[in-house]
């Protein structure tokens, strides 16, 4: 980029799913009708009194030990305080000088096969803010609660990242984190993982340059999209001889650009100061050691063991632990089949291909592994051929068949019974005397004939092996 | 500190307050008296003392992640100076 590197770093906010809320007992659910979920607290009516949802604190250490960071052992709150109609109290409750987690890293994967250590600075604990919703007919705006003090992490990386590609990997990665740890259901569409990032340029061992906060990042596909066009902005500005200033912009991903946000031009004095409503936490290596001992496999430690124990290829146990839905569902049908190979080229074949073709994400995929485990079996002790298991399995797949009824009534169960395969030859040899005169005679022709039609009165379900087997002997004697 | 206009514009703007001349030549002289009582504090001899975190000892005071019910809505709503039937109504809010 005309001689310019770009340096960037990551503001994620995940929302945890607990079954409540941080600091009060309402539902933490997603698209329930507007304030139907709140209460005193979360809408901040004079003197209620936040409490604190352990099981957020529990999640956020959870998080802080995969990240590989120091979990600080006497963390507390402090008030942010802002206007803004979202949040009801004027402030938000965050953590600014003691937060939870410090101090981290993750190594992503790089496009030319190295790795890179990405730096985490903390992760940090904090409510959610209330949800806008603008009314352009009138000028007015309505305010749900629903999600005022939802639990949020908000985990800040360092300026480690240098391209767009680097910056979807971590995110990638750190998806990946959070769905393998239960923590949070990272569904983008929904918000409950959301970026923002830290964008400036500058020469090859210059100081940083003046950076722009961008926010509104609603995809990896609007990521990647942002941040070639703020480099290319910031640049541009530079080669004219301006000078950039420091901003928040706004992504609009239709028009393709971003807009300066000019409401908020002394937000920053947010005028932090301990939060006295809450107090202190005080963590021991016994609470630490016990989080760490019931931390659940994470990603890339699957596939490390499926490369190891099952003998899959990388790019498969790359596919199928792409998300623990489907990872989850890999080791449900392995389990109950005792297959893990056939198993591992289901998942990676028939369901993806399935997946793509109507649509359906990873997070809202729902098998029963057991019907699926049974097919598995079937087709590796040869009692059903491929063609009978890729129609059973679309059958489970689009009509939730019972398959064990349904190979049935397709008469696919492969027929090795060798009274009824020889009765059949029986059958057809004697309804069919000019064939096997032929055959007698060389023609070999009249042997595909008659082997067809022991297989149609065997109903598709001999197999095939054993068939032409008993009949070449019969013939030949 | 000294508390001068400049000081005064600036926190009426963050407290979103609209103040009039007479209002700030008298928050001017009340806000001096605080850091005064303020700087007083300051005198005392704090040496040996470990600071603190909260006024109050005891920590990890907790809740467990169970759900109670909220509040109902009509509830919510009902001093809200502006509403329609299942929200806050407030002023359009520019980004």
């Amino acid at each position: 980029m005309k001689g310019y590197e770009v340096v960037m770093g990551l503001e994620v906010h995940a929302e945890l799913s607990t079954k409540t809320k941080i600091f009060c007992a309402c539902a933490n659910k997603f698209g329930g009708a507007p304030n139907t979920h709140v209460c005193p607290v979360c809408t901040a009516m004079p003197g209620a009194l936040p409490v604190f949802n352990r099981r957020v604190l529990e999640y956020a250490v959870r998080l802080g030990l995969a990240l590989n960071c120091d979990i600080t052992r006497c963390s507390k709150f402090d008030r942010k305080n802002y206007f803004y109609p979202d949040l009801p109290a004027a402030y938000q409750i965050s953590q600014l000088y003691a937060p939870i987690c410090k101090n981290g890293c993750m190594e992503i994967a790089l496009e030319d096969g190295g790795t890179k250590t990405i730096g985490i600075h903390q992760i940090h604990m904090e409510a959610d803010a209330g949800k806008l919703i603008h009314d352009p007919a009138n000028e007015q705006t309505y305010v749900d609660y629903n999600r005022s003090c939802v639990p949020l992490l908000e985990i800040v990386s360092e300026p480690d990242f240098s391209s767009a590609a680097q910056v979807i990997a971590y995110l990638t990665k750190l998806r990946e984190t959070l769905l393998y740890l239960g923590i949070c259901d990272c569904k983008m569409q929904e918000g409950s993982i959301r970026a923002d990032v830290n964008l400036s340029v500058r020469r090859p061992g210059e100081a940083l340059g003046v950076r722009a906060e961008m926010k509104n990042l609603n995809s990896f596909k609007a990521i990647a999209r942002a941040i070639e066009y703020e480099a290319a902005r910031q640049i541009e500005v530079l080669e004219k001889g301006g000078t950039l200033v420091q901003e928040t912009r706004r992504w609009d991903d239709n028009k393709g650009r971003s807009y300066p946000m000019r409401s908020k031009e002394n937000a920053n004095d947010y005028r932090y100061f301990p939060e006295p409503d809450l107090l202190p936490m005080q963590i021991d290596d016994q609470w630490i050691e016990g989080i760490r001992g019931s931390l659940p496999e994470l990603a890339h430690e699957k596939r490390a063991r499926y490369i190891k124990d099952f003998g899959l290829s990388e790019f498969e146990a790359g596919i199928i632990t792409a998300h623990k839905n489907i990872s989850d569902l890999f080791e449900e049908i392995a389990r109950q089949s005792g297959q893990a190979l056939e198993s591992a080229r289901l998942v990676t074949g028939e369901i993806m291909r399935m997946m793509n073709n109507t649509g359906i994400l990873p997070e809202d995929l729902s098998l029963d592994a057991g019907k699926l485990a049974y097919l598995v079996k079937l087709v590796i002790e040869g009692k059903i051929n491929r063609n009978s298991y890729k129609d059973a399995l679309n059958a489970v797949f689009t009509r939730n068949v019972q398959p064990a009824d349904y190979v049935k009534e397709k008469g696919y169960i492969i027929v090795n019974d060798t009274n009824a395969v020889a009765q059949a030859i029986e059958a057809v040899i004697a309804e069919n005397p000019n064939a096997v005169t032929d055959y007698k005679s060389g023609i070999q022709k009249a042997f595909g004939f008659l082997m067809g039609q022991v297989m149609q009165k065997l109903k598709g379900a001999g197999n095939p092996g054993a068939v032409k087997a008993a009949l070449t002997e019969v013939l030949g004697s | 500190m000294k508390i001068d206009k400049a000081l005064i514009d600036y926190l009426e703007e963050l407290s979103c307050l609209s103040l009039s001349e007479e209002e700030k030549i008298r928050l001017t002289g009340d806000l001096e008296s605080i850091l005064a009582a303020m700087d007083k504090l300051n005198e005392l001899d704090t040496v040996g003392f470990q600071e603190r975190n909260h006024p109050f000892d005891g920590v990890n005071s907790f809740r467990e992640d169970i759900v109670l019910p909220s509040l109902e809505r009509e509830l919510v709503l009902q001093n809200a100076p502006q509403r329609n039937a299942e929200a806050f109504v407030v002023p359009k809010t520019v980004e």
